[in-house]
């Protein structure tokens, strides 16, 4: 190898419950060359340096979304983040902010997987259809209405950039939000009147304040701000017409 | 025994963690300028239905050097505010589909500034009729 | 599954204020606190009391003053409810009452003082 190594220093805020009272900084010297990810970066310390760290990653490739973690306090997908960009200053690593601290760079996600449950993230047909009647048909300018949303790899960063879900978890959050537009707005999908029901009270849409942070985050160019203040108009027009509508099955109260 | 102890770590100060959210605090405290104009018309217009006496007496305040000043400055922050808003507009707004092709947000926030300004324009016009 | 919010009537006032204030705030600032009471670009006497009171007699100004006054306040008193929550002041029964209680009181007064004026 013709390049010369460098040495950066990566700070990771560690917390092992079992001795730690409270989470603590702990530097380590890596070596790296200009291809290296933040997610090689902590691959060298578990390997080299401290066996004990822990942290989540899978596929090294910005797909599985396992490694978000805050990089100098920026939620980043640590697999997509490379250590040259803070060379040769100092790279603070931390869990992903706003979720609580499992364990070093692990965040406890059981609140994120009990809500994307919730909004029954999958088709609803509005039509059941047979076999023999044959698939569900969609054009491209009903697939570009949603297209983007289903982009989204559920990696949390947008919630770790949202202050209104850190200062309130209760609040359904902007992926959530994201992924329930993603198949309300697919023309083969039926099931927005139940869906809404979980955006229309106080921790639905509008905790919402419009910070607009989670769409500049997100690594896959999902715009969850988008979907989230678009359904604010959906649920205000379904909170004034339903005086005036039939009673739609499944979308009352 | 269970060994898991969850860290909540608390968020003091966060809104001057990230310049992203300096921006958004300042853009929220414009509202403050907006409630403090509002205040000053509605003072007017109490005034101005008690009859012309008291309406020359807020009239007096308003010339007032301080409230000129403050008017500067709270011109300023509702400029601000518009600005923010038709910049926050794009993602606002479901997507507008023009001849086939979705509106660029520059496009939704070009659009929306230059509404203002008509609108600006027009207002000026009309008090300049209005008032001259 | 959760309770409906009455949030989308205070969501709309917050935004037909915003859009409001957006469109015509700078422009009604030049007018009413620089251009009108220092005579700049008007005549020295613009704000006079009788040229006030005939917009203020007019419907549409009558109109176009009541929208100002109520809906920016309407805008102003939603945003800031939601900024005391964001500096962990919580939304209390007090903030709400202040955040919401004052755009109400001064819609009513505003109402008062513009059918006052008469027509």
């Amino acid at each position: 190898m013709s390049e010369q190594e460098k040495i950066i220093e990566i700070e990771v805020l560690r917390y092992r419950p079992e001795q730690d009272e409270k989470p603590v900084p702990q530097v380590f010297k890596v070596p790296f060359t200009d291809d290296m990810s933040v997610l090689q970066g902590i691959q060298y310390i578990k390997d080299w340096l401290d066996g004990t760290l822990s942290y989540r990653w899978s596929c090294r490739m910005a797909i599985c979304g396992s490694c978000g973690m805050m990089v100098d306090g920026i939620p980043k997908l640590a697999c997509k983040t490379f250590l040259r960009d803070y060379y040769p200053n100092r790279v603070r690593i931390e869990a992903l902010a706003h979720f609580p601290i499992e364990r070093d760079l692990v965040v406890v996600a059981d609140d994120f997987i009990e809500k994307l449950q919730r909004i029954k993230p999958w088709i609803i047909p509005k039509e059941a259809r047979t076999l023999e009647q044959g698939e569900y048909i969609q054009t491209p300018a009903e697939l570009d209405v949603y297209e983007q949303f289903s982009s989204c790899i559920n990696c949390m960063l947008c919630y770790a950039a949202c202050p209104q879900y850190g200062l309130n978890d209760k609040f359904l959050g902007p992926g959530i939000i994201a992924l329930l537009h993603r198949y309300n707005a697919d023309s083969r999908d039926g099931g927005e009147a139940e869906r809404m029901q979980e955006i229309h009270g106080h921790e639905g849409v509008f905790n919402c304040t419009a910070v607009g942070y989670c769409s500049e985050v997100c690594p896959k160019g999902v715009d969850p701000a988008n979907a989230v203040n678009v359904n604010k108009t959906k649920v205000a027009q379904d909170y004034f017409l339903r005086f005036v509508r039939p009673k739609a099955k499944g979308g009352m109260e | 025994m269970n060994a898991r102890r969850p860290y909540k770590r608390p968020m003091p100060g966060w809104w001057r963690k990230n310049p992203f959210f300096v921006e958004y605090v300042i853009h929220e405290a414009t509202a403050c300028f907006v409630a403090a104009y509002a205040f000053i018309l509605l003072a007017g217009l109490v005034c101005l239905a008690m009859g012309e006496q008291s309406w020359n007496a807020w009239l007096a305040q308003v010339r007032s050097p301080m409230a000129v000043l403050a008017h500067l400055i709270m011109l300023v922050a509702i400029a601000y505010h518009s600005y923010t808003w038709f910049r926050i507009m794009p993602k606002t707004l479901p997507p507008i589909v023009i001849g086939g092709k979705r509106m660029s947000p520059a496009a939704i926030t070009g659009g929306g500034l230059a509404a203002a300004a008509v609108t600006s324009l027009l207002m000026l016009g009309l008090a300049w009729g209005a008032l001259s | 599954m959760s309770k409906r919010s009455n949030e989308p009537i205070f969501w709309l006032l917050f935004g037909a204020g915003g859009m409001l204030s957006a469109l015509l705030g700078p422009a009604l600032v030049l007018i009413t606190g620089i251009a009108a009471p220092l005579g700049l670009g008007l005549s020295p006497d613009a704000f006079s009391y009788d040229k006030v009171h005939a917009v203020a007699v007019h419907w549409l100004g009558k109109g176009f003053l009541f929208l100002v006054v109520s809906l920016f306040l309407w805008h102003a008193g939603h945003r800031i409810f939601h900024s005391l929550h964001d500096f962990g002041i919580h939304a209390g029964a007090l903030a709400r009452a202040l955040c919401y209680g004052v755009p109400a009181a001064a819609t009513v007064i505003a109402a008062a003082a513009l059918l006052a004026i008469g027509f």
